[in-house]
C-alpha cells in the first residue's frame, strides 16, 4: 500500500484506518495490533507537526507492506529533518513533566526495529506478528 | 443536517471530586484531545483546590498527544495545590504509562472507588 498525504490529521486518520483494516483482516494478535496502530499514528503525527510543520504544500509519503508474519511501514516527510541523537529522553527526571516529546520513544518501544534515514525525514519500522507469544493469546 | 456529537468527556461530581469519564475508546484525535483538555481546564479553573479523577474504563488506545494533555492537566492542578487521580486503566494502556515512566508522575489506582478514597481533604 502506498499513500501520499497532505499535512493534515484527517488524511492521516484515513490512512490509519486502511492499514489497520488490513492488519485486522490478517488476524494480527492484539499486542502487535496495538503496537502498529500506535506507532503509525505517532509517526504520521510527527511528520505533520515536526517534519512538515503543518505546511499544506508539503507531502507525507507512506509505504506499508503487510503479510501475516510482519508489517513494515516507511513514512517520509518533506521537512528539514532532525538528528535522532539530539532528541532528549522524555523519561529523565527533568523532562518528565514536559507535555511533548514521547512519540519517538513509543515508536521505538513498540516496534521490533526502527531505522531513521534521510536526516530524520524518513523512518522505517518493523513489527512481527507473533500470536504464539502474544500475551493475550489471540488469535 | 449537522451530526449530534457525544462529548468526549462526561463529568459528574462526588463529594467535591470531579469524576471524569472518557466516552471514546481512543483518545487520539487532536480535536478530541483539545476538547478534553479544555473541559478539564475549565474544571481546574473553577476551583481553588481542584480534585479531579479521570476514569479510563472506556479507553483502549491513546497517543503521546493525549499524554501531553494529561501532563498539562496534572501541572495545572498541582499549581493550585489540587489533586489528580487516574483509575481503571487497562493493561495495554498501563504499559504506555510504564514505558514513558509517567506512572511515576501520576497517582494511578486500580478502581474508581480506590481512587475516590485516595483523595485527601
Amino acid at each position: 500500500m502506498r499513500f501520499t498525504l497532505s499535512s493534515d490529521f484527517a488524511a492521516a486518520s484515513d490512512v490509519q484506518q486502511k492499514v489497520m483494516a488490513e492488519v485486522d483482516r490478517l488476524g494480527y494478535c492484539a499486542a502487535a495490533r496495538f503496537a502498529i496502530n500506535l506507532s503509525l499514528e505517532e509517526a504520521i503525527i510527527n511528520a505533520i507537526k515536526h517534519g512538515n510543520r503543518f505546511d499544506l504544500t508539503k507531502k507525507i509519503f507512506v509505504e506499508v507492506e503487510i503479510n501475516a508474519l510482519r508489517t513494515r511501514i516507511t513514512i517520509e516527510d518533506q521537512g528539514t529533518g532532525f538528528d535522532r541523537t539530539s532528541v532528549p529522553d522524555p523519561r529523565s527526571e527533568e523532562n518528565l513533566e514536559r507535555c511533548s516529546g514521547r512519540g519517538i520513544l513509543l515508536i521505538e518501544a513498540y516496534m521490533n526495529q526502527v531505522k531513521w534515514a534521510n536526516h530524520g525525514r524518513r523512518v522505517t519500522m518493523f513489527r512481527e506478528n507473533r500470536p504464539d507469544i502474544c500475551p493475550d493469546g489471540r488469535p | 443536517m449537522p451530526e449530534t456529537s457525544t462529548p468526549a468527556l462526561v463529568v459528574s461530581e462526588q463529594k467535591g471530586i470531579y469524576v471524569c469519564e472518557f466516552t471514546s475508546s481512543k483518545i487520539l484525535d487532536e480535536s478530541n484531545i483539545k476538547e478534553i483538555g479544555d473541559t478539564i481546564g475549565g474544571l481546574i479553573d473553577g476551583r481553588e483546590y481542584p480534585k479531579v479523577l479521570l476514569d479510563f474504563s472506556n479507553v483502549d488506545h491513546l497517543s503521546s498527544a493525549a499524554l501531553g494533555m494529561l501532563i498539562n492537566a496534572n501541572n495545572r492542578i498541582r499549581q493550585k495545590n489540587g489533586q489528580l487521580r487516574l483509575s481503571n486503566i487497562r493493561a495495554a494502556i498501563l504499559e504506555v504509562f510504564a514505558i514513558t515512566k509517567l506512572n511515576k508522575l501520576f497517582r494511578i489506582l486500580s478502581t474508581r472507588d480506590e481512587a475516590l478514597a485516595s483523595f485527601t481533604h
